[in-house]
Formats: structure tokens, sequence, C-alpha cells
């Protein structure tokens, strides 16, 4: 480090830039060089004579910046602090493009790391360049400038009305378009930290008309583009029932469904929230989730996927869509889902927040279901705590329903609720009781 | 005893006296208490007739109450049912949203896997193109494979029924040669978004017109005509100056034209510079390994004095191609005309 600092100010400008970069490809590859890279003091002198240099010159300079703030935020902290924001937004502003695309690529990384330095970075003046940047012809420079967006939005809301300000909307909602994948996966990234703090940025989002243009991005061959996609449309629709009501009108639920549909693993996760959000809002936003045949592949998803947190989003996700009506309950019980979540939360190895989730669910289903024949084969197995809610259900269907007394009886039903064990007195054996009444003496017995 | 006597009845008459002014004045009391009953009699039963009446319209105004309020509920009722179910939570046009919803679900859907197929159909045609595109070029390079009247080329083997496809290939194309295998098109279909060439316009010669019939008689030449059609207009400055002030007007624009036109300051370079290749300016990432090789740029042929014979260069015996004689050493160095 001290033999490559006095290489810094030779008079020979490719020795210079050859000296920057080499700095920049040690601090690029491990933290501890990073650090020594900004003990060595070597910033300030990186940075002292960059506005009369050369294009090599900035964008070595800029490489050396972002690889030192890349690693973790005190690094960050020690670049903002030698006046480097400045220095990248001097070179923002010059001509040629790899010189922007290496400034705001270092902006990016340095805005990531917290809302401080997104803060710092948005004071330095940084934001109407880089929307500038996203006009720009070249692909990779729109892919860095969407980045960075991207970064300084997601950390709060007043970043995101900052850079909503700036004019950037209607600039990224214009590039989705573009075919170049990582483009639009950026793009909508972008977007879609814009839209997740607030209603009125949801609102501002959906104003620059990306329905149904955005539909087309989840039918999209890269695996990226179509989880930020779904991402985007989970972040508009969980805020009020309207939006939710806008994109089930655009048609978009049935294209998050198809979405699900073909992918796997961690790329289904934003659809399947988006559809708990939506059915969650109302009962008529859950009927329209059930119509776009929308239980089968949440269903495919509980049992097909082996990581707990998308388990645990696909179990919320039905529970919300069966909870409001005995219809929803219904048309979610059909499927035969609902052994599986009791399975799941009986399961040992499944997660805290996998039970939780499912014991939700199974209460919020079960405490509006009267469909029996789904209900039947829970009796079997169930914990007390939910055996009451399904004793509790077959007590208010039974005393009413002729047909369903015989079939219960015939199954097995009967023998098995005498066999619950409950004390006298507990919302349990009152079930049992209204159960037993509607049958004569000697079946009982 | 006569006072005696006088006592006795004055006694006695007192006694009546008082006796009789007491009936009276009993009777005159009970008189009056009668009187007062009367009146209060008549007073209390007036009294009571007033509430009893007031009672009377107080409990029909509630009776007529209670039946208004049954009716206005039976009334609201029925309005209510109807209201809810016709606006609030109609059941039919919950019904006929969710159809329309499922059918513009519909219509999303088929109208993706349109999209999808017409991606992948593009996809399938650009790789099919650059397959041939491939397969054209080999054919070009390898064009000296192609079968003689003798010889049969190896894509013609004399034991098949036809000639292979490659062999069709040959024969259609045209022999590769070197110097225009490097010039690509300017413009690629994958280069539009990003436009990573600049625009430029085609430095083509423009084609000669397709083989026409000379005509007959004294014509001149059609190329000396359209050159002469179309000679741009110079008018002399006296023409062209305005007429207030033509001089100072025109001294003017010419400055005008002058200060902007000057972009650079070697505005007196002959034409040849026009075929002079930039000097080409490496990148400090991809010259030689210890730095930009002067060979081929500086000097083409390696001497080294120190192993020389004689303390001289190679002497001409012939003279050589007197063009070749001047190379360097003409004096003009800006142009360097050969």
């Amino acid at each position: 480090m001290s033999l490559l600092r006095p290489l810094l100010l030779d008079v020979v400008p490719t020795i210079q830039q050859t000296a920057a970069l080499a700095l920049g490809r040690l601090a690029n590859y491990n933290d501890d060089l990073a650090e020594a890279v900004v003990k060595g003091d070597i910033l300030p002198q990186l940075l002292c004579s960059l506005s009369e240099q050369n294009r090599f010159y900035k964008k070595a300079a800029a490489f050396v910046l972002r690889a030192v703030g890349k690693h973790s935020p005190q690094l960050a902290q020690a670049v903002v602090q030698c006046g480097a924001l400045e220095m990248l937004v001097i070179c923002l502003e010059d001509f040629d493009p790899g010189v922007k695309e290496a400034a705001s690529w270092a902006l990016g990384y340095i805005a990531r790391h917290n809302s401080e330095l997104s803060q710092a970075v948005v004071d330095a003046g940084a934001v109407p360049l880089l929307v500038l940047c996203i006009q720009e012809p070249e692909i990779a420079l729109k892919r860095i400038a969407a980045s960075t967006l991207s970064d300084i939005s997601k950390h709060s809301p007043e970043l995101a009305q900052t850079v909503v300000d700036a004019g950037a909307i209607a600039h990224l909602a214009q590039m989705i378009l573009n075919p170049d994948a990582k483009l639009k996966s950026q793009v909508l990234s972008a977007l879609s930290q814009i839209a997740k703090h607030s209603v009125d940025l949801a609102e501002l989002v959906v104003e620059a008309e990306i329905f149904p243009v955005v539909l087309t991005c989840l039918k999209d061959s890269d695996e990226y583009v179509k989880k930020n996609g779904a991402t985007l449309i989970r972040e508009i629709a969980k805020h009020t029932p309207e939006l939710s009501q806008l994109i089930v009108n655009a048609g978009g639920v049935a294209a998050v469904i198809d979405c699900i549909g073909s992918c796997k693993g961690t790329v289904r996760l934003p659809g399947i929230m988006m559809l708990g959000y939506v059915a969650a809002h109302s009962e008529n936003l859950s009927m329209a989730v059930i119509v776009s045949k929308g239980i089968p592949p949440l269903c495919a998803c509980l049992i097909e996927e082996h990581e707990d947190h998308i388990k645990a989003a696909a179990a919320w996700a039905l529970g919300q869509v069966g909870r409001h009506t005995p219809e929803h309950a219904r048309a979610v019980a059909v499927t035969n889902v609902l052994p599986t979540l009791l399975a799941m939360y009986m399961d040992t190895r499944s997660s805290e927040d996998l039970q939780m989730k499912t014991k939700k669910a199974l209460k919020n289903i079960l405490q509006k279901c009267t469909y029996l024949p789904a209900l039947e084969p829970l009796l079997h197995d169930a914990p007390p705590n939910i055996m009451k809610h399904i004793v509790g259900q077959f007590s208010k269907v039974l005393p009413h329903d002729s047909k369903a007394r015989r079939l219960f009886v015939t199954t097995g039903g009967l023998k098995k609720v005498q066999e619950i064990k409950a004390e006298p007195g507990s919302l349990l054996q009152e079930y049992i009781n209204t159960i037993n009444n509607c049958y004569p003496e000697e079946i009982v017995r | 005893c006569l006072d005696e006597d006088r006592k006795i009845e004055y006694k006695a008459a007192v006694k009546i006296q008082s006796w009789f002014r007491g009936c009276r004045v009993r009777a005159y009391l009970r008189y009056l208490n009668k009187m007062v009953i009367f009146i209060q009699k008549w007073w209390r039963g007036y009294r009571s007739r007033r509430y009893f009446r007031k009672m009377v319209e107080t409990a029909y105004f509630i009776m007529k109450m209670n039946f208004y309020n049954e009716m206005a509920v039976r009334i609201q009722k029925r309005w209510r049912g109807y209201y809810v179910r016709k606006y609030i939570h109609n059941y039919y046009a919950l019904k006929k949203y969710l159809e329309a919803i499922s059918v513009n679900n519909e219509i999303v859907r088929n109208e993706l896997q349109e999209y999808t197929k017409m991606k992948e159909n593009e996809e399938k045609r650009k790789d099919l193109e650059k397959k041939e595109k491939e397969k054209k070029y080999q054919a070009r390079k390898m064009h000296y494979l192609l079968s003689t009247e003798q010889i049969a080329g190896i894509y013609n083997s004399p034991f098949r029924k036809s000639p292979d496809p490659m062999e069709l290939l040959l024969r259609k194309s045209k022999p590769l040669s070197h110097r225009q295998q490097q010039m690509k098109s300017p413009f690629t279909s994958s280069d539009w978004p990003a436009c990573k060439r600049p625009l430029t316009f085609s430095t083509a010669q423009p084609l000669p017109p397709i083989g026409r019939q000379k005509p007959q008689g004294p014509f001149r030449d059609t190329a000396e005509v359209l050159r002469q059609r179309y000679k741009p207009l110079e008018p002399t400055l006296r023409v062209a100056a305005s007429i207030n002030s033509p001089l100072e007007k025109a001294r003017e624009e010419m400055k005008r034209e002058e200060w902007r036109n000057r972009i650079h300051d070697n505005e007196f370079l002959p034409f040849s510079s026009y075929h002079k290749n930039e000097k080409y300016d490496p990148s400090i990432h991809r010259s030689g390994k210890y730095g930009q090789e002067t060979y081929g740029v500086k000097h083409f042929r390696e001497v080294q004095p120190k192993k020389w014979v004689a303390d001289k260069d190679f002497q001409t015996v012939l003279p050589s191609i007197v063009l070749f004689e001047k190379f360097g050493k003409t004096y003009s160095r800006t142009g360097q005309i050969v």
C-alpha cells in the first residue's frame, strides 16, 4: 500500500491510472484489504485532483471507491467522509458513459447499506443525475442507474419520495418494455422499492400505466424478472382494497397464478404473498381469487416446496382466502388441503413460524367451514385446541341436517367423538353434549 | 226565695239561650261545612276530569305513535332488505362480476400465452438465422471443396443419389476474399437498444445504373448533363449580399461562418489526409506485455548496427522501384505523399 500511494501522484497519467486500478482490485478482493486502503489515507489523494483528470483515471477512481464501499457500512461511511460523494457526482456529469457507469455503481454500493448513507448520497445531489443517466442509450448504464435508484429508495418513504420528485417513475415505467432481461429486473425492483412504502407512492406508480404491461414480465423467460414483477404487484396490492381491486380487474390475479404454477423455489414467494394480500382485504376479492382458480396452485406450493418460509406463506395465504364465509371455507376444504395443514402443524420438524401460521390458518378456516366430509379426517389426529373448533362446527351443523347425521354415524365419527375426553363444563363438553342430543340414546351408547 | 227562683229562671234562660245560640252556630257551621264540601267536591271533580282527559289524550297519542312506528318498521324492513340485496350485497352483480373476472382472466391468459409463443418463435428464428449465417460463412470459406467435372468433392460422393446439401451451398456461394471478412454490418438488431455503434451513413459508392441503351445521336454524356443540371448555385458576392450596406453585411456573414465552421485548427491539410487512418491509441489494459510495441508503427525492419559485418547498411545494386524509394524521403511532411 505504501508503494502504490506515491505512484498515484506520478507525472505520467498511465501510471496513475494503473496504480488506481491496482488499488481497486486489491480492495475488491477482501474487506481487510479495503480497510487497509482506507487506513492508508489513500482516498483523499485519489479524490483531490479528480475533476481535471481524464476519463480512464475517473473510471479507475470510481472503481476503487466502489470496491471499498461495498464491504460494510463503516467502510462506506469512511468513503463518504473523505468527500467522495461530490467527486462521484462530478463523475456523473461527465460525457463518457463508462465513467458514469462506474460512478453510479459506486454510489449504488454506498447507498445500499443503510438509510443515513442513502440520505448522504441524496444530499450530494445525485438523484437528478441518475434520472438523466437512465435516459442514456447504453444498456449497461441504464441497468446500473436503475439499480442505484432502487438501492436509494428502499430504505425510507422520504428517500423514495425524493426519487419520485426527480421524475424517475415515468422513465422507469417506459423501460419495462425493453427486451433486455437484467434491465427489466432492475427496473421492476426499483419500482417495487418505491411502491412499498405508502399508499400515495403506490398510487403514483400505478398511475404511470404499468398495468397490463407488467403482466407480460411475469411470462418472461428470466427467473429474476418474474420474481421482481411479482414483488412489484405484491407491494401495490398490499396497501388498500381499491388497489387490489384494480389489479384484479386488470387480470393480474390470473397472471400471478400462472406464474406461480410455472416456477419453482423462492421465485414463487412474492406471488403467493400477493394472493394472500389480495384475499385478505375483502371477501369479494378472495372470491375473485377462488374463481380465478387460485387455490390448486397454492396447495401445490404447500405440498411440493421444501423451504419452511415458502410453506408458511402458502399456509397464510390459504388462511386468508378461506376465512371470510362458509363458501370460501368450503372452496378451500374441497381441495383436501386441511389434513396437510394439520400434518404440518403437528410435525415437530417444522419451524415455529410455520407452526404458528398453519395453526392460525386452520383456526380461521375451521371457524367458517360447514363442509363436513372435509372435517371428518381431521377428527382422528387433531390436538385438543384444534379439536374444539372441529367439534364445534359439527355441533353447529348436525342438529339441522339429518342426512349429515346419518353420514356422521356411518363413517364412525360419532364413535370418535365419544372417545374424546373433555373436562365437564368446558366448551368441548358442551359441543359433545349438543352432538349427543341429536341422536337417540341407544346409538350414543 | 224569689231571688233564688229568679236566679234559677235566669240561669235556665241563659242555658236555653246559650244552647239555642250554640245550635244556631252549629247549624251554621254545618251549613258552611256542607257548602265547602260541595265546592271542593266540584273543584276536585273538575280537576280530575281535566287530568283524565289529558291521560286519555296521551294514551291515544302513544297508541297512535306505536302504530305508526310499527308500520314504519315494516316499511323500513322491506326497504332495507331490498336495498341491501340490490346494491350492497347484490348477489347477481357479484356473480356477474366474478364471471367477468374469469372471462377477463381467460383473455389475459391467452394474451400472455401468445406473447410467450411469440417470444419463443422469435428466439428460435434468431437461432435459426444465426445457424444459417454460420453455415453460409463456412461454405464461403471452404469454397475450394467444390466438386469439379473430373474429381468429385467430398460432399458429392458418387455413391449418393443426390449431392449433399453442403455441396449445393458450396455451389451457390461466392468465394470469400480476405479483406471483406472484417466488415461486419454496422447495425445488428441486438445493438439497437444499446446503440453500441454510432449511426453512420453507408459510405459505399452508389451503384451504377443498370445497362441502358445509349441513346443514338449527338447527345452529351448523362453524367455530365446531370452534373450541370444539379450544379449548386454559386451566386457572386454582389448578388448574394443584401442591398443595404452590402459590403458590411457580407463581411459579417463571412466572419460568422468562419467562426462557426472552424472546428479545429489544422484547416489546411491536403485532401490526401482523408484516407489516413487515425492514430490508434491503445488503452493501457490492452497493449503489449511491457508497453506498446513499436514494430509496424515506427519501423518495419529491425536494424542492429552492432551485428553488421561492415559499417554500412545494405546498398541497392539495381535501382528499386522509383516510387518506393521515395518512402519517408519527401519534403512534404504533413501529407506524407508517397
